[in-house]
């Protein structure tokens, strides 16, 4: 971190383009990720950050084609080394899962099978994925993975219940990375840990991410992590990006009313008392109401918020806004046709 | 002065019958809250330090394995008839989870109306629904947009605040908060501290804030007290512990946290990786973690040494300094700030922006 990261602005490795995912309900379509486009460039650590509700976990769930009824992706793609994982028949993406994009999901200690040795888990997803290697070249491998996350190899031997929870998550980033996935989508990797173990973790998943060159897509709540790990940063709002752009511009100068506020209402160790919370609730997902989501509780909101809502556009330099206010002068590009093809 | 709410060493060990293997949750707390001028008091620590169980002793849901609890003077164990009634009145609770804390069955209103009749609150049921209304809006809910909900027609951050109003209703004279925002979002969790601050500033509450978050702690409180597996690792003025922590474990605590700031990232080596390591009975508990470990943290456990007039650390590298016992932990916190009221009565509130 803080390092110079090489440009890698044109080396798109996942390309999502308006994508809708809603989960339908006996009280309707409850429209939970409405339109997100975004890139994932090679190498980089793209954070998608939102509160409860915002559509960040779904996002990551169409991205993995994990989707359960009554959820359903309607639209959009993602390509991704030349397929569209979204129109991918199941028996494909299911060997694209782990091998190319790879999950560390959310409480993804409980997604360890509690009555199966660690080396077992392992070897079973070696083995699903056509990975044929004699006793002992599996037991190396499975060695030399524990040892990526920074664990010793006796740890092959246990079952879940004996380690604690940042072990269990690295076990899981250990897994994830042992096809050397080219994407690692981590849903809220560290959000059931204490502070210190987070940091341990975090760094761990960081640290295998650049040895092997992956991209990481950290979802998650805590803008404070986010600060702390990504490159670039998403935020979502109720189902819709709000605004992308680099981590350092997102703190220094959001552009978003919404982004603007979040990191308002983010408390510190600085300065006492220097921190408010938004007004207002987000919309029903239910009946969005027209325009633009965060009209209610934005204190800039026109009159074109209630009839239109605001596409996201690039208004400097890689940074994307969905917000009127930024829209009067003619936009750089749009995210459509900007980085389309 | 008698304190109001008092923990007199307090020691919880669970388990330990048939064999079984004792873990001592919470040992030799002590803690005093005084009636009057109201404060603020975070106990800080990750989990596994203690500190729900600490939050249960102090409301009575469990009893000390040893020491005692005390409402103004008298074990709680003891009280009963009026006493107890008193007791459980003036010491009111928010649990951490607004999604647990209620009866899906009933409509909202009932969590509010229930503790009125129940305390004979009001004169009136008239009189009671202005009470109610009232206090929501002191905690920035309109009542019209409140009342007559079920919980699932509420979102989280609206429970929570509908059980801070529940607290209120009853003017207790301390409240107990065990997590209240870590189930809320970034937004909400502001406005939900700001309530509880307000309830300390503007009606003479004292508050107990239980948290794992050291940044909201800070924010919330004055004197912060800060665990480790079951024992006080530093305690004091918050300012102080915050800005100049002593004890190696609230050095890695504030290191690690992710600050909302990409400039300022974390700095040096992670935590030295003994996760799991258990010390022994008769060591520091924190030595197998311990960057600054030296021969005696395994040969006894520290006790509380006075590093400054309003801190204190149990950790050896103080050992120059005085030793505090648990009697003289309320002379290391630094006296309240707030109003010295009385009891004010909720009439005479003024509204916390109403919002939601």
């Amino acid at each position: 971190m803080g390092k110079k990261r090489p440009d890698v602005r044109n080396n798109t490795i996942l390309e999502v383009r308006d994508l809708r995912v809603y989960y339908h309900t006996s009280l309707g379509a409850v429209r939970a990720v409405e339109g997100v486009s975004f890139d994932l460039r090679a190498g980089e650590r793209l954070g998608l950050v939102g509160e409860s509700g915002s559509g960040k976990s779904t996002v990551a769930m169409a991205l993995m084609r994990l989707i359960k009824p009554p959820g359903r992706i309607e639209s959009g793609q993602a390509l991704f080394e030349g397929s569209d994982l979204l129109a991918l028949p199941e028996q494909q993406m299911r060997r694209r899962r782990l091998a190319a994009i790879a999950l560390v999901a959310q409480g993804a200690m409980n997604s360890l099978n509690p009555v199966i040795r660690v080396r077992r888990q392992f070897a079973d997803a070696l083995r699903d994925h056509g990975v044929a290697l004699t006793r002992s070249a599996l037991e190396e491998r499975i060695h030399e993975l524990l040892a990526t996350v920074g664990l010793g190899p006796e740890v092959a031997d246990k079952y879940p219940h004996e380690l604690s929870g940042g072990m269990k998550q690295r076990v899981v980033i250990a897994i994830a990375i042992s096809l050397r996935a080219r994407v690692i989508i981590a849903d809220e990797p560290t959000s059931a840990l204490d502070v210190v173990v987070q940091r341990q973790v975090v760094e761990t998943l960081r640290r295998v991410q650049e040895k092997i060159g992956a991209s990481i897509l950290l979802v998650g709540h805590d803008m404070g992590l986010m600060a702390q790990v990504v490159d670039r940063l998403g935020v979502m709002y109720a189902g819709a990006l709000a605004e992308v752009c680099g981590v350092g511009a997102i703190f220094r100068e959001p552009l978003h009313p919404y982004s603007q506020l979040l990191i308002a209402s983010l408390p510190t160790l600085d300065r006492k008392g220097a921190f408010q919370g938004i007004p207002g609730l987000p919309p029903s997902l239910l009946n969005r109401p027209r325009g633009c989501s965060f009209r209610s509780r934005c204190p800039h909101a026109m009159e074109r918020c209630e009839s239109e809502a605001p596409n996201l556009r690039e208004v400097r330099p890689d940074h994307f806004v969905a917000c009127h206010l930024y829209q009067t002068s003619a936009p750089r590009r749009e995210l459509q046709t900007a980085l389309g093809d | 002065m008698t304190d109001l709410l008092e923990a007199r060493a307090v020691t919880k060990v669970f388990g330990g019958g048939m064999g079984g293997r004792r873990m001592i949750a919470v040992e030799d707390f002590s803690l005093a809250i005084a009636d009057q001028p109201p404060s603020i008091t975070a106990l800080v620590g990750e989990s596994g330090s203690g500190k729900t169980t600490l939050a249960r002793l102090l409301l009575g849901l469990i009893d000390p394995t040893e020491g005692e609890v005390l409402y103004k003077g008298a074990d709680i164990r003891t009280l009963s008839g009026s006493n107890l009634r008193e007791f459980r009145r003036d010491v009111q609770v928010i649990f951490q989870d607004p999604f647990e804390a209620y009866n899906p069955f009933y409509r909202v209103d009932h969590v509010l109306e229930t503790p009125v009749l129940n305390f004979g609150l009001a004169g009136s049921r008239r009189e009671a629904r202005r009470m109610i209304e009232e206090t929501l809006r002191i905690v920035g809910l309109r009542p019209e947009e409140t009342l007559g909900r079920y919980p699932h027609q509420l979102s989280g951050g609206q429970r929570q605040r509908i059980m801070v109003a529940r607290a209120l209703l009853i003017r207790p004279r301390v409240i107990v908060a065990d997590e209240p925002v870590s189930m809320v979002d970034a937004s909400l969790r502001a406005t939900i501290l700001t309530s509880l601050r307000e309830l300390h500033d503007k009606f003479g509450i004292s508050l107990i804030y239980i948290t794992h978050d050291l940044t909201t702690a800070y924010q919330v409180s004055q004197n912060v007290i800060v665990l480790y597996r079951g024992l006080i690792a530093e305690a004091g003025d918050v300012e102080k512990v915050v800005g100049d922590p002593k004890h190696p474990y609230t050095r890695l605590l504030i290191g690690s946290i992710p600050h909302p700031d990409p400039n300022r990232t974390w700095k040096g080596e992670g935590a030295p990786s003994a996760e799991g390591a258990r010390a022994t009975d008769n060591s520091c508990r924190f030595a197998p973690r311990c960057p600054a470990a030296m021969a005696i943290c395994c040969e006894s456990a520290p006790p509380l040494f006075r590093t400054d007039a309003h801190q204190a650390a149990a950790c050896f590298l103080y050992r120059e300094g005085d030793v505090v016992s648990g009697a003289e932990i309320g002379e290391i916190m630094i006296p309240s700030d707030g109003p010295s009221v009385a009891h004010a009565p909720i009439a005479e509130s003024a509204e916390i922006r109403p919002d939601a």
